[in-house]
């Protein structure tokens, strides 16, 4: 069965230790701009909000590219760049309805969450249990909207 | 490996940027962030300028840890000499702002001068530019952060700014950052007000690394597991540092009434059980906690004022959440100014972010301020018909607000105590060292705290050593010169580091060692990291004789070492500070009159 992350911003405290894990595993150093999951906080930080590719099973990324660049690993069930392909046209990152797909100025083609290959680096940083690697049919993001303003 | 290995420098007078690269024999020999700043500091200023001139020299120094995956790994320090001491200035603060710098590819900015008119500087990655800030001046730190953003049409922009005390010279305004995170003593947000300098804007996208990578990841995650599991740590977690409330009232040693006290009745009222307490209408103070940045402990509180309280009721505009109470905010809205009103702390609390001041001074000056109105000292007329009383929570958040925006009698509180309690003729009821406030303990119960208050080199401080097991244990000032000394050292490689104090309780030396070790080119031991503590105290020490201060102002005040504490487990005492500081100066290595002998000097490589 495949399996993709689960964000719960309730548990979130906002500090970044998954964008920071993100971007030393792929990019070899730490900083959150370089890193395929984001934390967005609002409201004077009661509400942190991590989000990142929950791999759609009708993947609009996929779709819309012109040169297949996004290809499905069978056995992850995650949608992976081939970066041999990838132009850098960004049809992708306007396709994707959660702005998960991101282009990288530094290497001229897009990034996104590739699950690390079945090993999570931000779930395993995660203090609070925020993010969770789970069934896909279960995953997504979570608000309580009942929390008071 | 984890620096930059390049500092920037704007001179403000002549509008120039120009980066540089980092000292890094400076950086081997005072580890970062506090050390490297204050060695920053003494090479580039005169310690006889003026505070407020355009001589004096700002600075913002990250560590060698910040912006990795160390946990609590955000710090960065502010430093310049305080307007509100004339000694050495050294805050520092969390958030998201310092890691932000070194991912714009700094690891320390330094700004001297003055601009003509206010301006404030924007770093994007190489990108650095001054705009002019008439359009922000006045405003107060939330709008200004928005603002900016705004401008530049970036949201992942971390500003560091001043509100309206800063422009307006509070002598203890803050720098603020990331809305409720602030480097907050001292007045260093003054000296930028002073600059014309209103904000700081940092985005970047360097990357930071480390000397050993993999060995790096398998430290801090270990590190990160000891903090997890560690009990006073997770108590942090849950109550944040106001935990300290009860402890302090059980012991006596929680200043109330300007001193004149150590036990507050109404200390359950403002505690950090009163924070998570529900009430009968479903409100509840506390909303969540919420982490600075790489930080897995998670002390910060965000909490909410009741709507219907008399603060608040009528300005839709607080009805939102906000940083909440810390344990020295709820000690210098609540105890030290005999209020047991949690909506009214936490307003105060909000005020104090908004126009940036530091709250332990403000709430410590304005407990002097009453007991003066007490005495019939002030009256209603100086204070805009605010009845200046111990206990009176209406008179904490007006003043909080006159104080934030400089109006009224909010000019004389932003004196500070030592200069408001000089302008009425009572220079004994300011509750200060070198004019800096004191923060929540009292030193007739902790001794060794008096002896870090007295020889702080900023004055009154609780966060430059550690004496409070010691302290607990034995009520004599006996004993206490070595651990205070010994802790001081040690508080300054934390402190330079890049990461909180606040895994101290989970972290001995040797993990501290473990990750600057890793993190960062040549061999990092306890001791090497121990003699560069004891390094930047006497360094902060030269700059503070060399500004003029001498032994006679490492004293308390004689409420502390006169007037016994009338109740709790240190009744009947003084502070033992006359047995104390002669041992204290023959361990540090000074003269009687507490000045760094010339082997000391040498030894440490001052010489």
């Amino acid at each position: 069965m495949a399996r993709s992350l689960a964000m719960e911003p309730d548990k979130c405290t906002g500090c970044l230790q998954c964008e920071i894990a993100c971007s030393f595993e792929h990019e070899g150093v730490f900083n959150p701009a370089r890193s395929r999951i984001r934390v967005f906080e609002f409201q004077h930080g009661r509400l942190a909000v991590p989000y990142t590719c929950t791999q759609c099973e009708a993947a609009w990324c996929q779709k819309v590219c012109p040169t297949g660049a996004i290809v499905l690993d069978d056995q992850l069930g995650a949608k992976l760049v081939r970066t041999e392909a990838c132009v850098g046209c960004k049809a992708c990152a306007i396709a994707c309805p959660y702005g998960t797909i991101e282009y990288n100025p530094l290497s001229g083609k897009v990034d996104k969450c590739d699950l690390c290959g079945g090993d999570p680096q931000c779930v395993a940083a995660c203090p609070t249990g925020a993010i969770a690697y789970m069934e896909t049919s279960l995953s997504g993001t979570t608000v309580n909207t009942t929390a008071e303003a | 490996m984890s620096w930059q290995r390049q500092i920037l420098r704007v001179n403000l007078t002549d509008s120039t940027i120009r980066a540089e690269p980092l000292n890094m024999q400076w950086a081997s020999d005072y580890i970062g962030e506090r050390g490297l700043g204050t060695k920053y500091l003494w090479e580039n200023m005169d310690p006889e300028a003026e505070p407020m001139g355009p001589d004096n020299v700002l600075i913002f120094a990250t560590g060698p840890l910040t912006g990795t995956s160390a946990s609590t790994s955000g710090r960065y320090a502010v430093l310049t000499k305080s307007p509100l001491t004339g000694a050495i200035a050294c805050s520092n603060s969390g958030g998201k702002f310092g890691a932000e710098l070194k991912y714009a590819g700094y690891d320390l900015l330094l700004v001297e001068g003055r601009a003509e008119e206010p301006v404030y500087l924007r770093i994007e990655d190489g990108d650095v530019s001054l705009h002019p800030a008439k359009k922000i001046w006045g405003k107060t730190v939330w709008e200004t952060e928005e603002w900016i953003r705004q401008e530049h049409n970036n949201p992942m922009l971390k500003v560091a700014t001043i509100g309206i005390a800063g422009e307006r010279g509070v002598r203890y305004a803050a720098v603020v950052n990331d809305l409720h995170r602030a480097a907050g003593r001292s007045g260093v947000g003054a000296v930028m007000g002073s600059k014309n300098l209103k904000a700081v804007a940092a985005r970047g996208t360097c990357g930071v690394s480390v000397d050993d990578p993999k060995r790096f990841m398998e430290v801090t995650s270990r590190m990160k597991d000891m903090l997890a599991g560690d009990r006073g740590t997770r108590g942090l977690t849950k109550y944040g540092t106001n935990a300290m409330m009860d402890t302090m009232q059980e012991f006596g040693g929680l200043p109330t009434r300007n001193f004149k006290e150590v036990q507050f009745e109404g200390y359950d009222k403002v505690d950090a059980r009163a924070m998570l307490a529900i009430g009968a209408d479903g409100h509840r103070n506390l909303v969540t906690n919420t982490a600075c940045f790489g930080c897995t402990i998670a002390c910060g509180r965000i909490s909410h004022i009741h709507k219907d309280h008399f603060t608040i009721v009528n300005r839709k505009e607080y009805w939102h959440a906000s940083g909440g109470l810390e344990y020295e905010t709820a000690y210098a809205f609540g105890p030290v100014v005999g209020i047991d009103d949690i909506d009214a702390c936490t307003f105060a609390g909000y005020l104090m972010n908004e126009h940036g001041i530091d709250p332990i001074s403000f709430g410590v000056t304005l407990a002097a301020a009453m007991e003066l109105f007490e005495m019939g000292v002030i009256s209603t007329e100086e204070t805009d018909g605010i009845e200046l009383k111990f206990g009176n929570a209406q008179a904490l958040t007006v003043m909080a607000e006159k104080t934030g925006k400089q109006e009224g009698f909010g000019e004389v509180l932003g004196l500070g105590s030592r200069r408001m309690c000089e302008k009425y003729g009572y220079p004994e009821l300011s509750m200060t060292v070198k004019g800096q406030e004191f923060a929540g303990y009292d030193s007739r119960a902790l001794q060794g705290m008096g002896l870090g208050y007295a020889t702080g080199n900023r004055g009154a401080c609780h966060l430059k050593h550690d004496t409070f097991e010691v302290d607990m244990e034995d009520q004599t000032g006996s004993g206490k010169a070595e651990p205070c000394k010994a802790s001081q050292d040690w508080q300054a490689v934390v402190d330079s580091s890049g990461l909180c104090m606040f895994t101290m309780g989970a972290w001995g030396p040797e993990e501290f060692a473990e990750q600057l070790d890793a993190d960062s080119e040549g061999d990092w031991t306890v001791d090497r990291m121990t003699e560069s503590g004891e390094r930047i105290w006497n360094l902060e020490r030269m700059f503070n004789m060399a500004a003029g201060l001498t032994s006679a102002d490492d004293t308390l005040p004689q409420r502390l070492l006169k007037d016994p504490a009338p109740s709790g487990t240190a009744k009947g005492r003084v502070n033992e500070l006359d047995l104390m500081l002669p041992e204290y100066y023959r361990l540090r290595g000074w003269t009687d009159d507490g000045q760094p002998t010339t082997e000391t000097l040498k030894r440490l490589g001052l010489g």
